[in-house]
């Protein structure tokens, strides 16, 4: 009934972040240290993620507005919104952070740039994807 | 020889876990709450030798009283002070050198490996951490009996037993420094190889046997910080 039909679509949903790959295996390893006792716990990682990418976001763009660019400190950035991204599974942002990285090393501002646009784009979908699937799902 | 053991703790084990990623300290410390350990989770470096009441330079030993912790298990990039220099902050300690020291780090670099283990570090665990790592580490540090899992329990956790002493056993779960592809890097599980290469316990020359350090009381030596080796130690 309504019940099952609105269960399907979670599962739908959810098989579709995975089938698309916007999530990997990292993200299934959260789900399975939810229990009773702690309900909540992906959807608390998932948001101390985005506040904390967010802020990282942030970071970057002043970075990038600052000539000639500090490649060490994007790097530096990168290796922690990477880090992050890794243990959530949120594998495209995560891609385009290592993206990212590789513009670093090469020194090439342009790449940066557009690289990171990337990254954001990537972020934003996933915060928005991620939100309605824990707004249908809990 | 033998391989480490450390005394199954009486109350729970106690982890301090150091990490500056806010997430990623929240996953770890589910992790290891999961697998029945308590846990205290700092920040920091810096944080971690306050708690450990490391972070004044004095002569002699600075005991905690009824600090009790048994494992200590750190990120390796971190601002200000990394995962490595913490290390040896600890293994140069007189009070916690003896507690086993696991270095977390989301790049795989063989080199890095080497010189965490060569500084006595007990483990190494690439990131993403996840549950098979902790409870891999937990079971074969203080026994499978310590850990209660989830999950049926399977053959790889459960191979290593308190009483088991060194002999190899045939390769144990599958290396923590999954999920990269390059060839098993040194992973210092103390049933792979009988005497570990590369690692020395303690820089010093210090023995095992209990009777090691003039500061300590009787009853310091019963406390599991002191994590001495109670087996006939033949550290190679």
């Amino acid at each position: 009934m309504e019940q099952n039909h609105t269960k399907r679509q979670i599962k739908v949903t959810r098989n579709s972040l995975f089938e698309q790959g916007y999530l990997d295996e990292q993200f299934t390893q959260l789900e399975d240290l939810q229990d009773d006792a702690n309900p909540n716990f992906v959807e608390e990682i998932v948001t101390s993620f985005f506040s904390d990418s967010t802020r990282l976001i942030r970071n970057v763009e002043t970075a990038l507005e600052n000539y000639p660019l500090d490649f060490c400190k994007l790097d530096d950035y990168m290796h922690q919104f990477m880090g992050s991204s890794s243990s959530i599974g949120a594998k495209k942002v995560r891609n385009e952070c290592t993206q990212f990285q590789e513009y670093c090393k090469a020194r090439n501002d342009d790449g940066c740039i557009r690289a990171f646009q990337r990254v954001k784009q990537e972020h934003a979908t996933l915060k928005r994807k991620l939100e309605a699937y824990f707004q249908v799902s809990l | 020889m033998f391989s480490r053991r450390w005394r199954s703790p009486e109350t729970d084990v106690h982890v301090l876990a150091v990490d500056d990623s806010l997430v990623d300290r929240k996953v770890i410390e589910r992790l290891l709450k999961i697998t029945s350990c308590k846990v205290t989770a700092v920040e920091s470096g810096w944080r971690a030798l306050q708690y450990l009441g490391l972070d004044q330079e004095k002569t002699s030993p600075d005991f905690v009283n009824g600090l009790k912790v048994d494992l200590i298990i750190t990120d390796y990039c971190m601002p200000g002070m990394t995962g490595y220099e913490l290390l040896k902050k600890i293994k140069g300690s007189a009070t916690f050198r003896e507690v086993p020291v696991v270095i977390m780090s989301s790049e795989n670099v063989v080199a890095r490996i080497d010189r965490c283990l060569e500084e006595g570090a007990e483990d190494f665990i690439v990131k993403p951490v996840k549950l098979s790592d902790v409870k891999r580490l937990k079971d074969y540090m203080f026994g499978a009996a310590t850990t209660t899992t989830l999950d049926p329990p399977d053959n790889n956790n459960n191979k290593r037993k308190l009483q088991e002493m060194s002999s190899p056993s045939p390769s144990p779960s599958p290396p923590s420094t999954s999920p990269s592809t390059s060839p098993s890097p040194p992973t210092m599980s103390p049933s792979t190889s009988p005497s570990p290469p590369t690692v020395s316990p303690s820089p010093s020359p210090s023995p095992t046997p209990p009777t090691v350090s003039p500061p300590f009381s009787p009853s310091q030596l019963d406390s599991p910080t002191m994590r001495l080796k109670v087996t006939n130690s033949d550290q190679a």
